[in-house]
C-alpha cells in the first residue's frame, strides 16, 4: 500500500485540473506545488545534510533572475530559463558554498541568512542587469488560462520528489546523514564532508532555482524584494519544512499544502490579515514545542492525541 | 615490514606541548599498546596520526608514504580508520545504516554496501541490534559499533581509543575475543587502554606516554617491570 501511495498522489494531482476548478483554486494548488518543489531542495541540504539555509531566497531569486534576464536581455523565452537556472545556479552554489561550507552550524545559518539579504541588495544595485527596484515584467504571458502552468510546475515537482528520494537511498544520501549526525565521525569514516556538503548545497541550490524560473514564468513579474525576499523566500521555505516534517519526503508536500492555505485563510479573515506573520510565528512555535519532526515526522504521535481524545476514560 | 611510522612528532597547542619529539614504529600485524596516565597525549597523538590535527613539528608515515597535514577522510581512504574515546554514533540512524554509511568507502552498490555491514555486524555482535536507533544502545554496544563502523571502511591499521573503558567483565572479555579476532584478519591495531590487564594480556608491545614525552616501549613484561613506568603511574596514584 505504501508503495503506491506517490502513485495515487500523482494520479489525483494529475486529473485536479480536469474537474473544473476555478482559476483562484488553481493558483492555489500552482503555489502549494511550487513551494513543495523547493520545500524538498531545502530538505535535501536542511533536512538530510543538516545545513540549515536561512538563506535559500539566494537560490530561488537566482534562478528567477535566469529566467528573467534571459527575456529582458537575450530577447528569447522565459521558459529557457527553466534549463539555464540549472546551470546557472549551479556555479552560484558552488561559489556560496566555498564560502558558507566552511563554517558549522549556527555560524553557517548566519552566513545563509547573509547571503539571501546581500544577492537582494546586489539585485537592487545592479540596475543595467535587473532593473533595479523596478524589477523585471514579462510583457506577454504565455497561457492566461493556468492549467499548462499547473502541468509544469507538477512535473518540476514530480522529478525534486524523484531525484530527491533516490539520492537518498543511495551512497549520497547515506553520506549526508553521515554529516549531518557527526561531522567529526563522518569525515574519519573516510567521508569528504566538504565535498559531499558541496554536492547537497548545489543539488539544493539548483532544484530551488528551478523553482525560482519557474515563478518568473509563471506571476510574469519579479523584484528583488520578492524574489530575494527574507521572509517571503528563506523563513517560509523553513516552516514548510519544519510543519510538513524534517528530512521525510512528504513532509514538504504537507507543510506547503498546510502553509498555504493557512496564509490564504488568514488573509482573507478581516482585521486579522495584516497579523498573518505573527500567526505563522505562533504557528511556528507550537509546532516546535509539540511536534519537533513535524507533522509527517510525528504522525503516530497525533494518531495518538486523536484517539485519545476519542475515548473518554 | 613497517606499517605506520611516526617521525619525531610534537603537537604545541599555543604554549602547550601536548606531544613532544615522540617517534615508534608499528610493524604489520602487530598490536602496539599505548599507554599513560590521564593527559599524557595518548589521544592528542591519535589525532594527529588520523589527520585531525596536523603535527608542529615531525611527520607520520603510512605504508611508506608521508600521511601528516592529509585530511582524515583522505588518510581514511588509504586504511587508516580510527575509533573515539567519546563515541560518536550517527545518533538518528539505526546500528545498520551506521555501518553501512561507512561500508561505501570502498564498494559502489548499496546491495554490496549492505552486504559488508552485516558481515562486520556478525563479526562484531552486533548483528541482532542492527535496527536499534543507535541513539538507545547501551555505552558497551556503542564502543562496539565504533570498532564495527571503523571495521566497514577495511583498513590495513586500526585506531583503537579506549574502546573498553566503562564495559562490564563479560562485556570486556567478548571484546578481547573481537580484538584478537580482527588481528587474525590481518589488521593491525593500536591501541589506547587504562585497563593493564587487558593491555598486558593482548599487546604484542607498548608505548608510554607521559606529559607528551613517551618514557619507554618494549614488550608488556618490560614495561611492566620499568621502573619510569611504575613511577609515572604510581606518582600520580599517589597524589589523587
Amino acid at each position: 500500500m505504501k508503495r503506491f501511495l506517490p502513485l495515487v498522489v500523482l494520479a489525483v494531482l494529475a486529473v485536479l485540473p480536469v474537474i473544473g476548478l476555478s482559476s483562484y483554486m488553481m493558483h492555489i494548488l500552482i503555489l502549494v506545488l511550487m513551494w513543495s518543489a523547493v520545500g524538498m531542495a531545502w530538505n535535501l541540504l536542511g533536512g538530510y545534510c543538516g545545513q540549515v539555509s536561512f538563506g535559500h531566497a539566494a537560490y530561488f531569486g537566482v534562478g528567477a533572475y535566469t529566467s528573467g534576464i534571459i527575456y529582458t536581455k537575450l530577447g528569447l523565452s522565459p521558459w529557457l530559463g527553466i534549463p539555464a537556472s540549472i546551470v546557472v545556479v549551479t556555479l552560484f552554489s558552488l561559489v556560496l558554498g566555498f564560502i558558507v561550507l566552511r563554517l558549522r552550524g549556527p555560524f553557517f545559518a548566519l552566513a545563509t541568512l547573509a547571503s539571501g539579504e546581500v544577492m537582494r541588495v546586489t539585485a537592487e544595485n545592479m540596475v543595467d542587469l535587473t532593473g533595479g527596484t523596478i524589477g523585471i515584467m514579462i510583457q506577454q504571458r504565455t497561457w492566461v488560462e493556468k492549467t499548462w502552468y499547473y502541468y509544469i510546475i507538477l512535473g518540476i515537482a514530480v522529478v525534486v520528489f524523484v531525484l530527491v528520494r533516490a539520492l537518498i537511498e543511495s551512497k549520497l544520501g547515506y553520506y549526508f546523514v553521515a554529516i549531518r549526525e557527526d561531522q567529526d565521525a563522518a569525515e574519519s569514516l573516510g567521508i569528504n564532508t566538504t565535498l559531499y556538503k558541496t554536492i547537497a548545497l548545489c543539488l539544493s541550490g539548483a532544484l530551488t532555482g528551478m523553482a525560482g524560473a519557474f515563478y518568473t514564468n509563471y506571476m510574469g513579474y519579479i523584484d528583488p524584494h520578492v524574489v530575494f525576499g527574507l521572509h517571503d523566500i528563506s523563513i517560509i521555505t523553513i516552516m514548510i519544512v519544519m510543519v510538513g516534517g524534517v528530512a521525510t519526503a512528504w513532509g514538504p508536500l504537507v507543510g506547503a499544502l498546510i502553509m498555504v492555505m493557512l496564509a490564504e485563510l488568514i488573509r482573507s479573515l478581516p482585521g486579522l490579515g495584516a497579523a498573518n506573520q505573527t500567526l505563522f510565528g505562533i504557528l511556528l512555535i507550537v509546532i516546535i514545542i509539540f511536534l519537533p519532526n513535524g507533522i509527517v515526522g510525528d504522525h503516530r504521535k497525533i494518531a495518538r492525541l486523536l484517539r485519545l481524545g476519542r475515548t473518554p476514560s | 615490514m613497517t606499517l605506520l611510522e611516526v617521525k619525531r612528532v610534537s603537537m604545541f597547542f599555543g604554549g602547550l606541548a601536548a606531544i613532544s619529539d615522540v617517534s615508534f614504529e608499528i610493524g604489520k600485524g602487530e598490536i602496539l599498546g599505548l599507554i599513560g596516565p590521564n593527559g599524557a597525549g595518548k589521544t592528542t597523538l591519535f589525532n594527529v596520526v588520523n589527520g585531525f590535527y596536523e603535527p608542529s613539528r615531525g611527520e607520520v608515515f603510512f605504508k611508506g608514504q608521508k600521511i601528516s597535514g592529509l585530511k582524515p577522510h583522505q588518510i581514511c581512504k588509504r586504511g587508516l580508520a580510527r575509533t573515539f574515546q567519546v563515541v560518536k554514533p550517527l545518533q538518528r540512524m539505526s546500528v545498520l545504516d551506521n555501518v553501512i554509511a561507512s561500508a561505501f568507502l570502498r564498494v559502489k552498490s548499496k546491495t554490496e554496501a549492505e552486504e559488508l555491514a552485516h558481515e562486520t555486524l556478525r563479526f562484531t555482535g552486533l548483528y541482532n541490534e542492527r535496527d536499534v536507533t543507535s541513539k538507545g544502545l547501551p555505552l558497551g554496544k556503542r564502543k562496539k559499533l565504533e570498532i564495527a563502523r571503523a571495521l566497514a571502511t577495511q583498513p590495513d591499521l586500526l585506531l583503537l581509543d579506549e574502546s573498553f573503558a566503562g564495559l562490564n567483565p563479560a562485556e570486556l572479555d567478548e571484546s578481547i575475543g573481537i580484538i584478537r579476532n580482527i588481528r587474525d584478519k590481518g589488521i593491525t591495531i593500536m591501541i589506547i587502554e587504562h585497563h593493564m590487564k587487558v593491555i598486558m594480556s593482548i599487546s604484542d608491545r607498548i608505548v608510554v606516554l607521559s606529559y607528551g614525552e613517551k618514557i619507554a616501549e618494549g614488550t608488556p613484561q618490560e614495561i611492566g617491570n620499568n621502573p619510569v613506568v611504575i613511577e609515572a603511574y604510581l606518582g600520580e596514584a599517589q597524589s589523587a
